[in-house]
């Protein structure tokens, strides 16, 4: 039979779309893949001991580590989980558990426009709580940042893990005589808690490589910061500074720098999609 | 009861063969679409057993059975439908006017065999736009309007809609919805027409006038029709296929089929004792 | 329902408050008021973020009002602050970034959702969700030293010999500007583009694509004609999720971009956005009016986002009632 020219035409069209369709999955994947490889390849030579153990050497010398400034993010990210985690877990809890869909709809709203916020902007709001009436820049105000940012991912998530356990669990337990906070506490989080879990550390994943609300707050600092009232180095403003410094040296380490976060960050994110996707036991809801 | 049953009964064909295990076999030249031999699996399963059948031109043929005998497989595969699942495998001939569809071009098959589904489906267009879509994309060099108005007529629909033409096709409601895909799949001249339970999720007004419509698009197009509702195949159709657990059981005319059905099972099912 | 046994004390400052300390005393009610207050500090932040924004910026709202955003200076030493050129290098940059994005992610979309495997799909997926998680700081990084010398050595001087005649490709060409910050911009937001769109359209019915098969079209037409105007809306949606992120991106941006507040038609010039100003200026602005101009280009930004963000979820939400179901 007759194929006529339009009809082939037809075909030709559809079958270059769908194959172009392929290509642009590919080029966006892909650029994954030259992210990592860039990284490991400058990243790799420039990782040493030093890297982990020294501090900054003094402007224009080569050489020195980075090590203030992975304590510092250490500190910041334990601050910010300090802040951020319960704030987001006990309303999660509030919101799936106890409140009313009125003061439910208030306060998602509310976490989401949070966390739609520039984190440019919390910079600019942690600067004005935490750093001006104390007129001074500290680990605190850091923590406060990136706390603030961890909350609606973790309020979201929980949420919606919380809502996913069945209601047979929570009947279950009502039944056997106990109170609201006792099945919360011993049934339904447990039951949620891979879920949870995924979402504090997707969280921690996120906030771990914010830049921008730290350059008001946590400043940065060239030597160990004491205590947590002192402005603290942090990574991602290490490699920030190192990278629009002129230095060749402060360019390696900055490389250095992004491949430890990076691996960092992407091993929280695998680790994290594992547990949910181990996890039968609670359907998403 | 129906005009179409005694018309059926009077009308000068020569039925298919009721022997046995009941097969068809009538004079190819009255046959639009022939299946032989046709085995269908999804996946590792079987669905399908050697399925032979004709489709009379111009008639309606109604495919009943219980759920899950395999009649929506089986429509679905004169239109070739069901390579859009990845798991399905056909073996066998399909002929349409005595070439096998699964050895020509599928976008050219679907033109000339349309079908109508389920659940109506318009796009989320106008009305006219929904009917217009298949004369588009075929390039059709007819004038739209007049091309439209005339699907529009055929599917009954047309007195209903003619002001509202450029209105979205999802203000209708579900019976004019599925009147409207019965249009747009009219549009393009199809030589068949399958429909897959066309009425499943109407009510019974809508019901009435597509059954109404049916019977009388058998001038334009063969109609090949799946229902679970032996009423409603008693009522339209000229031929009846029975099928359980993907077999045809027995093939016959009609009213034949409904009053004295050759296979036990063909009887236990229509007088309800199962399905 | 948890049962306490109290005694009910029959004098004293005790007596007839039996119900409020009952119920403080059933660990419920306690439960209750803990989570409240957790869930009510989200609200209270959120609204001392809009407070802070906007009494932090008093001086400049009253000293210039809305000239503020019709003026292009921007001169410290004169204090005369103009938040053109930022919102000109935002919009600019944004812009740059969704007309190379849009189109590579929405055929990216396509291609998972009904080209590719399940299996194929869902591994892509995982990686698309990888690369939504790279800080920004990374991809400027790998902006300063690979894109821009990139740009600088082929991709504009190739622009400048095709397309040289265009006031777009006109002008001297560093690597750096709003081009390269477009292109940077673009990398971050497709994975935004593909998961929701991907989403979207894995929701459309079935029997729409079929429907339109069922027509005669080929695969290319049902899908472009029939089941993409049907996720429209969503995609829309996330169209303008992706910019609301553009808008907002700092770190990638401000290490390519040039930091100039300048106005030019030239995609290679250097310039400056709003998020890129404010985290180069604010620790060294000097004086109430600077920083304040800052914190008021910082509420600009804020509404800018949450007006598309508004915009997006209902654009999605819109799509999820229409047919689909979206877990947006």
């Amino acid at each position: 039979m007759t194929v006529n020219a339009q009809l082939r035409w037809r075909k030709f069209v559809s079958n270059f779309m769908l194959t172009m369709t392929g290509v642009c999955a590919l080029i966006s994947v892909s650029v994954l893949f030259f992210i990592l490889g860039y990284l490991v390849y400058h990243g790799g030579a420039a990782i040493n001991w030093d890297f982990f153990t020294k501090l900054p050497a003094p402007v224009g010398e080569n050489g020195g580590g980075m090590a203030n400034a992975i304590v510092g993010s250490a500190k910041l990210l334990l601050l910010a989980t300090c802040f951020g985690v319960p704030i987001g877990f006990f309303g999660a809890i509030y919101l799936a558990e106890f409140s009313s869909s009125k003061i439910a709809f208030v306060v998602r709203y509310a976490a989401d426009l949070l966390n739609g916020v520039p984190s440019i902007v919390i910079g600019i709001f942690a600067y004005s709580l935490a750093v001006q009436p104390f007129k001074h820049f500290s680990t605190y105000a850091g923590g406060f940042a990136l706390g603030v940012m961890m909350i609606p991912i973790t309020l979201r998530s929980t949420e919606e893990f919380l809502l996913g356990v069945p209601r047979s669990l929570r009947e279950g337990a009502m039944a056997l005589g106990a109170s609201k906070w006792k099945t919360i506490a011993t049934v339904i989080v447990p039951a949620a808690y891979r879920g949870i879990l995924t979402a504090i550390l997707l969280a921690f994943a996120r906030v771990a490589g914010e830049t921008a609300p730290l350059l008001f707050t946590a400043l940065g600092n060239r030597f160990w910061s004491n205590g947590w009232n002192e402005p603290t180095a942090s990574l991602p403003v290490m490699i920030y500074n190192y990278a629009l410094s002129p230095f060749d040296d402060w360019h390696r380490q900055a490389w250095a720098a992004g491949l430890v976060l990076l691996a960092l960050i992407l091993i929280i994110n695998i680790v994290a999609r594992a547990i949910l996707s181990r996890g039968v036991s609670v359907p998403r809801a | 009861m129906h005009a179409s049953v005694r018309q059926a009964v009077s009308v000068n064909i020569t039925p298919p063969a009721t022997t046995g295990a009941s097969r068809e076999t009538a004079a190819p030249a009255d046959m639009r679409m022939t299946i032989s031999k046709v085995n269908f699996w999804y996946g590792p399963k079987q669905t399908l057993f050697d399925i032979n059948l004709g489709i009379a031109s111009s008639k309606v043929t109604a495919l009943i059975g219980p759920s899950g005998c395999g009649k929506s497989t089986l429509l679905r595969t004169l239109d070739r439908m069901h390579e859009t699942v990845r798991n399905a495998r056909l073996a066998g001939e399909i002929l349409l006017d005595g070439k096998n569809i699964l050895a020509q071009d599928v976008t050219q098959l679907r033109r000339r065999v349309g079908m109508v589904f389920q659940r109506p489906n318009p796009f989320p267009k106008s009305i006219f736009e929904n009917v217009a879509y298949g004369l588009r994309i075929n390039g059709s060099k007819l004038p739209m309007p007049e091309a439209v108005e005339k699907s529009l007529r055929h599917a009954a629909l047309w007195d209903e809609v003619k002001d509202h033409l450029h209105k979205s096709a999802y203000e209708l409601s579900g019976g004019q919805q599925q009147r409207l895909c019965i249009a747009r799949a009219l549009a393009v001249e199809p030589e068949v027409l399958l429909l897959d339970e066309p009425c499943s999720a109407l009510d019974p007004i809508s019901t009435a006038k597509i059954e109404e419509l049916l019977v009388q698009l058998k001038d334009l197009c063969t109609i090949v029709t799946v229902t679970h509702n032996m009423q409603q195949a008693a009522r339209i159709s000229d031929f009846t296929a029975f099928l359980l657990n993907g077999q045809i059981i027995e093939f016959s005319p009609t009213p034949q089929l409904f009053t004295k059905p050759t296979d036990p099972r063909t009887e236990a099912y229509i007088t309800g004792r199962f399905g | 329902m948890a049962t306490t046994t109290t005694t009910v004390p029959s004098e004293g400052p005790l007596a007839g408050s039996r119900s409020f300390f009952d119920r403080l005393r059933d660990g419920d009610e306690i439960a209750r008021l803990i989570t409240f207050l957790f869930a009510a500090s989200v609200v209270l932040i959120t609204l001392l973020i809009v407070y802070e924004l906007w009494q932090g910026s008093v001086l400049p709202r009253h000293k210039f009002g809305f000239a503020f955003f019709r003026t292009s200076v921007w001169d410290p030493n004169f204090e005369q602050f103009g938040a053109l050129p930022f919102i000109f290098g935002t919009l600019v940059t944004s812009a740059v970034a969704l007309f190379i994005a849009v189109p590579l992610g929405i055929g990216a979309a396509i291609f998972l959702a009904e080209l590719a495997t399940a299996r194929l799909s869902d591994a892509l997926e995982f990686f698309i969700d990888l690369l939504a998680a790279v800080p920004s700081v990374i991809y400027g990084l790998l902006g300063i030293f690979i894109v821009v010398p990139v740009m600088r050595d082929v991709i504009q001087p190739a622009l400048k010999n095709t397309l040289g005649f265009i006031p777009l490709f006109k002008g001297p060409a560093f690597g750096i500007g709003f081009l390269t910050a477009g292109v940077v911009l673009a990398i971050m937001v497709i994975p935004y583009i593909i998961s929701v769109s991907r989403e979207i359209l894995l929701s459309v019915p079935r029997d729409q694509r079929e429907a339109a098969l069922a027509l005669g079209s080929t695969r290319w037409e049902s899908t472009w004609k029939v089941v993409v105007p049907f996720a429209r809306t969503g995609i829309m949606g996330s169209i303008f999720l992706a910019l609301a992120r553009a808008l907002g991106e700092t770190m990638a941006v401000t290490m390519v971009i040039g930091n100039t507040p300048a106005i030019a038609a030239s995609l290679f010039s250097p310039g400056d956005s709003i998020a890129s100003v404010i985290a180069n200026q604010f620790t060294e602005a000097t004086g109430e009016l600077y920083t304040q101009s800052l914190i008021e280009l910082g509420l600009v930004l804020f509404l800018l986002t949450f007006i598309l963000n508004g915009l997006a979820r209902l654009l999605i939400v819109l799509t999820s009632q229409r047919g689909g179901t979206v877990h947006a």
